[in-house]
């Protein structure tokens, strides 16, 4: 019998394959192709202490197998979405795993006072890499003090045994060196990667295409990139559990990160483009591992990292 | 805010038929059961460039009209401009090829219920959810003029048998080469002076439709518009699509033209703030 749970943190889930914050709306939309209990988890969108409109349109343009968003975190805020998001997720039987972002360390504090107390929650995203705001500065995982300060004030506010996944950029030096510094933390374990700033100039209008001139860009062209982070940091620090994500569209994609070092694996852009991308990756993963004769999920983490001498 | 279109699903349907009209192609699909929920206003999102394609999102069309004969034979329609990668590939697949794609999508124009006279005002292939909707109308006893306008002759798309059910049609082009020289814009006051317009319904590019609505304004008339914005998903999920629209409550919100539009009240868009986030939205 094929075992395909796993574990971040303390939290166990029964598959690996979750929904990446942003990428599912409010569950709702999606509830209406697939149940979303026979996902992983559902990773909600981003949520922050107060409502937010986002930023101006136009916020999307498709790239080469990619696409750039500037949505600018849009959302009901924490209050709303615990009152109306959660308790319908619940009611679904979905596992949940709450994203968070802050615009500041307060901010995260006070997020993770109001989530502490809440009922059926599996684990808590700390967003600090969203790279769609105003000042770059204020991207708390581009620097390692700011990235250590906000998962401490959540760490400190969290309470109890709720796992805290820390959601890194690769928009740095070294994310190994972030990595390591969340984890000093309190992070429990890691979502890598978040989008990749980048640009598109109208060639029509001769101006940057989005509103908000830069975007996060997603999609398989950045696969590339996930695996390597996650690699780099699942070499460096093998006992944390890494959720993966950046591009997965097929089975044989997820499995990838999953040979790098990834305990689980988000779908984002994929569903954009597929509603039911979850559920197929799901299906195709399972079948790489059984084919690669693995007899368990577990197995095939990090397998990538073995030593010349193993087959 | 609203939830997604509680018919919508995900079907691998058939080309039937595609044929070139103009600059256009007018495509038809053997979409089985669900060609008996689309509704005039509701759109389709197509998976484009096979398999192994660098193009990742769908590619949205508005519904030019569904034949409901059976759960086996139900028909959709639809009228692609080739404009960019995935339109073109998508208007090169010939018939028998399989596509991917959800329906019906989004909110659908508002029918009254009385017999009124209705003014529909189309751009370029934004005619085409227009003449379902003509159908809708003249059975339930409405008069119906219709307006379309383009740049050039040949993008116009007006086929005779959607002239059928409407009682009168003028054509706009910019450059004259059919019709009347002009925009849709004079047409429709002409029409909207001589007629008792009691309700406009438009479709085309934003541009257009804002210049329509300032008509519907001017004249005090209920507008309902499909409007548009850069969309990744078509299903909700995404938040790219937003456009400033004023609820109920009077609160002004970025909401979604794939879920709670494309068919919206001219009247509640913040036309002038479109592209920007206007001062007072929610969460601003």
């Amino acid at each position: 019998m094929f075992n395909y749970q796993t574990t971040l943190g303390q939290a166990e889930f029964e598959n690996p394959i979750f929904t990446a914050s942003g990428c599912a709306g409010s569950g709702k939309e999606l509830s209406q192709f697939f149940e979303l209990s026979q996902l992983g988890a559902v990773v909600t969108k981003s949520i922050m202490l107060k409502a937010r409109s986002g930023r101006a349109t136009p916020r999307m343009a498709e790239t080469p197998s990619g696409m750039l968003n500037s949505i600018g975190l849009q959302g009901p805020g924490i209050d709303l979405f615990l009152e109306n998001d959660v308790p319908w997720l619940r009611n679904q039987g979905a596992t949940i795993v709450v994203s968070i972002a802050g615009e500041s360390v307060e901010d995260y504090a006070v997020l993770a006072r109001k989530i502490r107390a809440v009922p059926g929650i599996s684990a808590l995203e700390v967003n600090i890499s969203c790279p769609n705001v105003e000042n770059r500065g204020q991207v708390f995982a581009c620097h390692p003090e700011t990235a250590r300060a906000a998962i401490q004030a959540v760490r400190r506010n969290i309470g109890g045994e709720l796992p805290i996944i820390a959601k890194l950029t690769p928009d740095v030096t070294s994310i190994v060196e972030i990595a390591q510094e969340v984890v000093a933390a309190g992070a429990d374990s890691l979502a890598l990667i978040n989008t990749v700033l980048g640009m598109v100039i109208d060639t029509n209008t001769m101006r940057p295409k989005l509103a908000g001139k830069t975007g996060g860009l997603s999609g398989p062209a950045i696969r590339p990139i996930a695996v390597r982070a996650i690699y780099q940091v699942h070499a460096a620090m093998p006992h944390v559990k890494i959720l993966g994500m950046g591009g997965v569209a097929s089975g044989q994609d997820a499995f990838e990160l999953i040979l790098a070092g990834a305990s689980a694996v988000s779908i984002g852009t994929a569903t954009f483009g597929n509603p039911m991308a979850a559920m197929k990756v799901k299906e195709e993963l399972r079948n790489e591992l059984v084919d690669h004769g693995f007899d368990s999920l577990r197995e095939a983490v990090g397998y990538a990292h073995r030593s010349e001498g193993n087959l | 805010m609203m939830g997604i279109n509680s018919s919508a699903k995900q079907v691998l349907a058939e080309i039937v038929s595609n044929k070139k009209v103009g600059a256009y192609h007018h495509m038809v699909f053997a979409v089985g059961d669900l060609a008996n929920s689309a509704k005039p206003g509701n759109f389709v999102a197509i998976s484009v460039g096979g398999e192994s394609s660098q193009l990742v999102l769908r590619r949205a069309f508005a519904i030019y009209r569904t034949f409901d004969r059976g759960q086996s034979v139900g028909l959709l329609e639809i009228v692609v401009a080739p404009h960019g990668a995935g339109s073109t590939w998508l208007a090169n697949q010939q018939p028998g090829a399989k596509i991917d794609l959800i329906a019906p999508l989004g909110t659908a124009f508002g029918i009254p219920t009385e017999p009124v006279r209705a003014l529909l005002v189309g751009g370029g292939y934004g005619s085409a959810p227009l003449f379902g909707l003509s159908e809708v109308l003249k059975n339930r006893g409405c008069r119906v003029d219709m307006v379309l306008g383009a740049s050039t002759a040949m993008k116009i798309y007006a086929p005779l048998d959607g002239k059928r059910s409407v009682s009168s049609l003028t054509i706009t082009t910019e450059d004259g080469s059919t019709g009347k020289t002009g925009k849709v814009t004079d047409a429709m006051r002409e029409i909207i002076e001589a007629n008792e317009i009691d309700i406009i319904y438009s479709c085309g590019p934003m541009g257009m439709l804002e210049a329509i609505n300032d008509i519907a304004e001017e004249f005090n008339l209920m507008h309902q518009c499909s409007i548009e914005e850069s969309m990744a998903c078509g299903i909700g999920v995404c938040m790219t699509c937003v456009l400033p629209i004023k609820g109920e409550d009077g609160v002004i919100r970025m909401l979604r033209s794939c879920i709670d539009g494309p068919v919206v009240a001219g009247e509640n868009v913040i036309w002038k703030a479109k592209r920007t986030i206007p001062e007072g939205t929610w969460g601003a």
